[in-house]
């Protein structure tokens, strides 16, 4: 099930650290580039690939806020939630995203474009009320602004996350092979 | 002097194309590795910043000199670890630096490194800093390619490694302990202390843990000199220059790079133009969500380690959150207690089980289902969780997550008492016009 390139992506995780054990949320972000979610049998061939227990792994999916067990959107829409965002006006922008997109949050639209998912601090207060939408900041947010930004990212290939960056010499710059899935388009 | 205090660690940002390193170059960085590697010793670094006052701009506050004094001396297999994964509610300090400046980093790892003989360096990065992680790698690359990291840097003889690791969401990966669990992959809960980080850290060896931003004042202590930076705040516990974050009901949120003795009423009237539609300040966050809020009738107190601590808070991380009069109080609180509560790791019972708690009572409060004695019960609930002794959790989460509790029922108690009656908030929240 799982492609050759991320099974690539895997044993070069293996090798960026100092123990093997570091690799693997890099394992489980390769899997996610390439199904969009960290599919149990994904989790089983991975296990092997790392030497360590598959339930090891679903603990990890289980646990972190942007590891997920299930499929999600294209894209994901994470509006701050915490309190810097909320004394501008978070609860509004929430809702207001939740009203245009006929879903709670926690849910994904019925095509599969867009998932609703509200965050604690994003690290932007200057920004408030502030969101993350395919690794990018948006900020102060309107709901005039958020009709323009759902339409810029509805126009854009599914955004799988961020490819890896090798960053010693006499390494490939993207570590797992170059045609990852998202992130296109992103400069620096 | 607060107004003539012009910016060092924050400098380039707005600079464009700094996180390239003939920018960074042109802008000032890498001044300071080559002077550092060429006229001090490793034990004069150390000595240096024992002398400096740096104290960790994390949040603890602890001396940075002091840690570093624990670290063993020799060339052996040991780390520096250096936690970029902000997360504190109300601090954006780091993902300045990574994302505008991240040669400033590299560098005062390299030196720290070269001060400590440390082989490898782990920055943890937080996992939702995408542009972060790009210009961060980016930048790292470079230096590696110019020789500021590697082997035999800038021809001294030094080798040091860096490696850049990614969390993958979570604020208790902020915790020490629970930061190097995530980082052996396993799942991020705190373990008991000692054996220390500084004995058994990372793959239980010898570990330094230091925050981005104190990092960042090393090359900084060695461009400008000890006497310089023991002018700036208030010597010998409170030196050198800090970021506030800024954020809140005031008109120009922001980081803002000041001496380690600037007022409130400076931080607020001077640098973040004053509050929106000149509303009086009702309360403040001095330092993270974590932090015990004060009230706004007294803004001049300095915004150090020492003064906040007197007056039961703390400056923590530097999140400096305003609220303004029509803030309503519980539900602020309860919004930060949802937050802990979603953030507890479960492992400590009276944290899994207390915010839970908390959280419950404050649901009641706010929605008008409660009376005077569940604000008793939410305050004692609060008060057996945090700030012991005992210490009955493993790690400062479960103290951090009573400070907006006990503090909110203390200073505005009418409030709750209000709110439990009558299911509405006592003052009428106003939308801030953006």
């Amino acid at each position: 099930m799982l492609s050759e390139e991320t099974v690539q992506e895997i044993r070069a995780a293996l090798r960026r650290y100092p123990r093997p054990r570091s690799a693997v949320l890099d394992a489980l972000r390769a899997i996610q580039r390439q199904f969009g979610y960290c599919p149990p049998e994904a989790l089983t061939e991975a296990a092997e690939i790392l030497e360590i227990d598959a339930n090891a792994l679903q603990m990890l999916v289980t646990f972190y806020d942007l590891l997920y067990d299930h499929p999600v959107g294209a894209h994901i829409l994470m509006p701050c939630k915490n309190i810097a965002c909320y004394l501008r006006g978070a609860d509004e922008i929430i809702a207001y995203l939740s009203r245009k997109l006929g879903i709670a949050p926690g849910q994904t639209t019925p095509d599969g474009t867009f998932t609703l998912q509200p965050m604690e601090c994003l690290a932007a207060c200057d920004l408030a009320p502030v969101m993350i939408a395919d690794g990018e900041y948006y900020g102060p947010l309107t709901p005039e602004r958020i009709d323009a930004i759902l339409a810029e990212l509805a126009a854009r290939p599914p955004y799988r996350g961020e490819p890896v960056i090798e960053t010693r010499p006499g390494t490939a710059v993207n570590g797992g092979g170059a045609g990852n899935g998202g992130g296109d388009g992103h400069d620096l | 002097m607060a107004t003539t205090y012009e910016p060092i660690l924050l400098r380039n940002v707005g600079v464009p194309n700094s996180w390239d390193i003939d920018v960074a170059i042109a802008h000032g960085d890498y001044q300071a590795l080559p002077r550092a590697l060429r006229e001090y010793t490793p034990e004069q670094i150390v000595e240096l910043v024992k002398n400096s006052g740096l104290r960790g701009r994390g949040g603890a506050g602890a001396p940075t000199g002091m840690k570093w004094g624990f670290v063993p001396r020799g060339r052996r297999e040991k780390y520096l670890l250096v936690n970029a994964d902000e997360s504190e509610p109300g601090t954006f300090s780091n993902r300045a630096i990574i994302e505008n400046d991240p040669h400033q980093l590299i560098e005062g790892i390299v030196i720290s490194a070269y001060a400590l003989e440390i082989p490898t360096t782990i920055i943890y990065l937080r996992g939702e800093f995408a542009l972060g992680y790009r210009r961060l790698a980016h930048a790292l690359r470079q230096a590696y390619e110019r020789g500021y990291v590697g082997k035999n840097i800038l021809g001294s003889g030094f080798d040091t490694d860096i490696i850049i690791f990614r969390g993958a969401g979570a604020y208790i990966c902020g915790e020490e302990t629970a930061l190097i669990e995530s980082l052996e992959g396993n799942r991020p809960m705190p373990r008991p202390r000692p054996p220390f980080p500084a004995a058994q850290g990372v793959y239980n060896l010898p570990t330094n843990v230091q925050n981005v931003e104190t990092i960042c004042n090393i090359p900084l202590l060695i461009n400008k000199g000890l006497e310089w930076y023991t002018s700036i705040g208030t010597p010998p516990r409170n030196t050198g220059p800090k970021i506030y974050c800024v954020s809140g009901h005031v008109r120009r949120p922001g980081n803002k790079e000041l001496p380690l003795n600037t007022t409130l009423r400076e931080l607020i009237y001077e640098h973040s133009g004053g509050m929106i539609d000149d509303r009086p300040v009702k309360a403040v966050i001095p330092g993270g969500a974590s932090a015990a809020m004060l009230p706004g009738d007294n803004l001049d107190i300095t915004m150090d380690f020492d003064t906040l601590a007197k007056l039961g808070t703390m400056l923590g991380s530097g999140g400096v959150i305003v609220m303004n009069d029509r803030t309503c109080i519980p539900c602020a609180v309860r919004r930060i207690e949802e937050f802990y509560n979603h953030e507890s790791c479960g492992k400590c019972t009276p944290c899994r089980e207390g915010t839970m708690w908390m959280v419950k009572l404050l649901r009641r409060i706010t929605e008008g289902d409660a009376d005077s004695d569940d604000i008793d019960e939410l305050d004692r609930v609060a008060k057996t969780i945090g700030f012991g002794p005992p210490n009955i959790t493993l790690c400062a989460l479960g103290d951090a997550s009573t400070s907006c509790v006990t503090s909110g029922i203390r200073l505005f108690r009418e409030e709750f008492e209000y709110h439990a009656r009558t299911g509405r908030c006592m003052v009428e929240r106003v939308l801030v016009p953006t």
